[in-house]
């Protein structure tokens, strides 16, 4: 049996200890706003946020987490500056990739709260999307921010 | 916003059934043997994309699957346009699969792809709004017993002549009992909704983690299956042993399907445990030792010998063998993996005379029937649902229908609702593919340095031979696919000769974003480059003279040669590459600004696009789809390859199947064309001119040309030696 604090809420389930957290988000927690993308720690749509901090849960067990504080796209709330940001710079398109695109956000703004490029870049490259929404996605970052940034970055 | 997105046929008859003083209008359109089908089948057949509520809800019924290019918003803004409604009301659903919801021009089939969707659906939402208006109003006209054509519809409302409002929803009952008009007025003057930026319908969802992608779709008693398959395309299993993994707690059951053997279990990583324990042996059948290594080998031999004829403008054959200047290039391009985030998957309940499929698909109706065959029930016994999709890029609409088979064998063999997931290597080894392309062009210029001549032979598996669509798409032995872009090039090239040959494998391929244009404007406007600078002109200029007689194509290369600064200097190390190409009924050009770092990768800064995609419902909408495109494309240009070694391929996951990241990025710039021709399509346009813009813009920086995509570091080193 393992416990953990998913979003504010204690919940518990009996799964193996070396279950990646995603899966028992998604099949136990029916958390399904957690994507599973590759499995390998590559792609980025699994991120939560652990203690706040970004990770993989398609490569970290669940019983590396027990008693920590889990915080999925479920728990983000409506009105949080990177939810309106990514409305209002329309980031989305299929949409799959976006919950870990905004819990990546979430942590790089809660870590540095005016990023630049570089840190856009640096938190930012491990999330994929076949979409191909970066440029919003760096805008939105820039205005969930608040930094005021020129409409049209220059070319780095 | 609703959040119940989809909606099973049952329960639309239902709610429809139950909609008292809910307006649920029939519109019976003129589209001659469509509607007579339609017509034919009324049992299923709700017929309707509009639902209006008296609680002013305006629901429209979306026949087109998201899959990231927002036709939950622009299809329900060409209803709402006519209707005249409040767009705050309008909400969107998902169509079931029935003969109402037939794409438009493409046949008796419900499909998402060709980047059709606004173009093909463009009038026949336009008229369900307007006869919804039109409905509207004659019922506040009877109500206040004046004339309709003294009323008019704004914003939710019906007004009278001396301005007193009735408001949609205190209208249904009234109108849902006059007759649906036969030949409806489309809306003269002003636009509210078309040609603004309107907020996406589904961004909400999409941000909150309610979206429900075919991945999430879960129901009591389902099992989670993942099928372990054979290592070579076509292999079989001879006989396995699942005792391992039958004692693996959670793990239900264990059978075999045409695919392999699946393992079911309580849950998706109970499954793959499962699956880790399967002793299986395999035998490999006769693609077993099939390479890519190979294939190129046979590719080029095939490109030295004659092709189908796929066209022929005067002598270039007989001007090429006199030419004593010619110039002749060989290009190539590897096969490519579609790779969705959401990696294939299916759900289904099949019971002994009804089967419930709930899966992201762009193919529904061959979907449907390929599943009721294998459930032995009739296609009409089938609800097909379709969620939110997690990327599609032609992937999702499967001449093969493989991952909705698969699942209805499962779950036929297990007796259980099961849902079948791909691991992401499930999803990029066991196909299908974009197809391996070789190229060989040869061109001799007139004596002003415009094309003469130009022979091109091109080698590649057809997309469309061996699948039902092969009566109608391929004429004369030529898969229309495997040449546009190249057979109808709008360049004036006055002795154009196209051939094809289109050997078999065992590879298994099918239309990735953009079809045959993601390889031939590669080779088009690459060698176009080429001829420019043979001829020592500006390969902006060369162009333009070639296109003279195309004015959309000439304006967008003007507009994107403009906005990036064609001809003004660069800083060090910097080289613009220029590209225009028209696919799907839009012009696009794109001006790529490239650097090469230390190790002979390239950068791509910036990216100007000029698109002329015809009338437009939704600028921002098109801006994405361009970005959209631009990175799809890229993600080609600079690292995407599948390659087969001994029958099995190579890649598995995003560390040997890179695509680009939020680093890689480029700053991309859209300029939309104001236009009033007819729409044209915006999902898959963008893609094509990117990999021979970036392609050119290095030979201006280095003077290394690539020919071969991906332009990897190694290529680039060997090029460079030899500029
Ligand atoms: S699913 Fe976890 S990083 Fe891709
Ligand atoms: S929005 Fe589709 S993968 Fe990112």
């Amino acid at each position: 049996m393992v416990t953990l604090k998913v979003n504010g809420t204690s919940l518990q389930t009996d799964v193996a200890a070396d279950t990646p957290l995603l899966w028992v988000l998604r099949d136990h927690f029916q958390l399904t706003g957690t994507k599973y993308g590759c499995g390998e720690g590559l792609c980025g749509a699994c991120t939560v946020l652990v203690d706040g901090v970004p990770l993989r849960s398609c490569v970290t067990p669940v019983g590396e987490v027990q008693g920590k504080a889990v915080i999925t796209i479920e728990g983000i709330p409506d009105d949080h500056p990177v939810k309106q940001a990514w409305l209002a710079q329309e980031v989305s398109q299929c949409g799959y990739c976006q919950p870990g695109q905004i819990l990546s956000a979430v942590a790089l703004l809660t870590q540095i709260p005016k990023p630049g490029d570089t840190d856009i870049d640096r938190a930012m490259s491990g999330n994929l999307c076949r979409c191909g929404t970066y440029d919003r996605i760096r805008r939105a970052i820039h205005t969930a921010s608040g930094v005021k940034k020129a409409k049209v970055r220059k070319p780095t | 916003m609703s959040k119940k997105t989809v909606m099973t046929r049952r329960q639309f008859i239902k709610t429809s059934a139950l909609l008292s003083g809910g307006l649920v209008l029939a519109c019976h359109l003129p589209l001659g043997q469509r509607d007579a089908l339609a017509a034919s089948d009324n049992v299923f057949a709700p017929n309707a994309f509009l639902r209006i509520g008296t609680d002013e809800s305006v629901t429209v019924i979306v026949n087109k699957s998201e899959m990231g290019q927002g036709v939950y918003t622009s299809l329900p803004m060409l209803v709402a346009e006519e209707l005249c409604c409040n767009w705050q009301n309008v909400t969107f659903i998902a169509s079931p699969v029935a003969p109402e919801y037939n794409h438009a021009q493409f046949g008796p089939l419900m499909v998402t792809g060709g980047s059709s969707s606004v173009r093909s659906e463009w009038e026949r939402l336009s008229l369900a709004g307007a006869a919804a208006r039109e409905m509207l109003v004659r019922a506040a006209a009877q109500m206040w017993q004046v004339e309709p054509s003294t009323c008019r519809a704004e914003n939710g409302s019906v007004i009278s002549p001396s301005g007193v409002r009735l408001t949609f929803g205190a209208l249904v009952d009234t109108a849902a009992k006059l007759p649906v008009p036969k030949n409806p007025k489309l809306k003269s003057g002003k636009k509210n909704l078309l040609g603004s930026s309107t907020k996406r319908l589904d961004s909400p969802a999409k941000i909150n983690g309610t979206a429900i992608f075919g991945i999430d779709v879960t129901a009591p008693g389902m099992l989670t299956a993942v099928i372990a398959r054979p290592p070579v395309f076509g292999g079989k299993v001879v006989r396995f042993n699942a005792d391992k993994t039958l004692a693996y707690p959670g793990v239900r059951s264990v059978v075999a399907v045409d695919a392999g053997v699946a393992v079911a279990a309580d849950s998706f990583w109970q499954a793959m445990k499962g699956r880790e324990l399967l002793e299986i042996s395999w035998e490999d059948g006769k693609w077993a030792s099939i390479s890519t290594a190979a294939m190129h080998e046979e590719y080029a031999r095939l490109a030295a010998t004659p092709g189908l004829i796929a066209r022929s403008d005067g002598t270039a054959e007989a001007l090429l063998a006199k030419s004593t200047d010619k110039i002749e290039a060989i290009f190539e391009m590897p096969y490519l993996a579609h790779a969705p985030m959401e990696p294939l998957n299916c759900f289904v309940d099949l019971k002994k005379e009804h089967c419930l499929i709930r899966t992201g698909s762009q193919f529904q109706t061959v979907d449907r029937a390929a599943a009721a065959k294998v459930a032995g029930l009739k296609p009409e016994q089938v609800d097909f649902e379709t969620t939110f999709l997690g990327g599609g890029f032609g992937r999702r609409a499967c001449t093969g229908s493989d991952f909705v088979i698969e699942a209805v064998q499962v779950a036929k063999a297990i007796g259980q609702p099961v849902k079948v997931i791909r691991t992401r290597e499930d999803d990029m080894r066991a196909g299908y593919y974009r197809p391996m392309w070789y190229n060989r062009v040869e061109a001799c210029l007139d004596k002003k340095g415009y094309p003469l001549a130009w022979y091109h032979r091109i080698v590649g598996q057809s997309i469309i031979a061996g699948t039902a669509f092969e009566p109608v798409m391929v004429k004369n032995g030529i898969d229309h696919t495997s040449v546009e872009g190249a057979s109808d090039t709008p360049y004036d090239i006055p002795n154009l000769r196209v051939e094809l040959h289109s050997p078999t494998n065992g590879v298994p391929v099918l239309w990735w974003r953009s079809v045959g244009h993601s390889h031939t404007a590669f080779v088009m406007e690459s060698f176009l480059d080429e001829l420019a600078h043979k001829a020592g002109k500006d390969p902006c200029q060369y162009r333009q003279t070639l296109l003279a007689k195309h004015p959309r194509n000439l304006n967008v290369l003007k507009i994107a040669a403009e906005k990036a600064g064609w001809g003004k200097p660069l800083p060090k190390g910097r080289a613009l590459g220029i590209a225009v190409h028209e696919s799907f009924g839009s012009f696009i050009a794109q001006v790529a600004e490239v650097s090469l770092d230390k190790k002979s990768a390239i950068k791509v800064h910036r990216v100007v696009c000029a698109v002329d995609c015809g009338r437009i419902v939704n600028p921002d909408i098109i801006k994405a789809q361009m970005e959209s495109g631009i990175i799809f494309g890229l993600s080609a240009a600079l690292y995407g390859a599948i390659t087969l070694k001994d029958g099995r391929v190579e890649q598995g996951n995003f560390d040997t199947y890179s695509l680009v990241r939020l680093s890689a990025s480029p700053q991309i710039e859209v300029h939309i064309v104001a236009s009033n021709e007819a729409p044209g399509g915006v999902g898959e346009p963008g893609v094509p001119p990117i990999a021979p813009a970036v392609a050119n813009a290095l030979f201006a920086l280095s003077g290394a040309r690539i020919r071969s995509l991906p332009m990897t570091p190694d290529k680039i080193k060997t090029a460079l030696k030899q500029a």
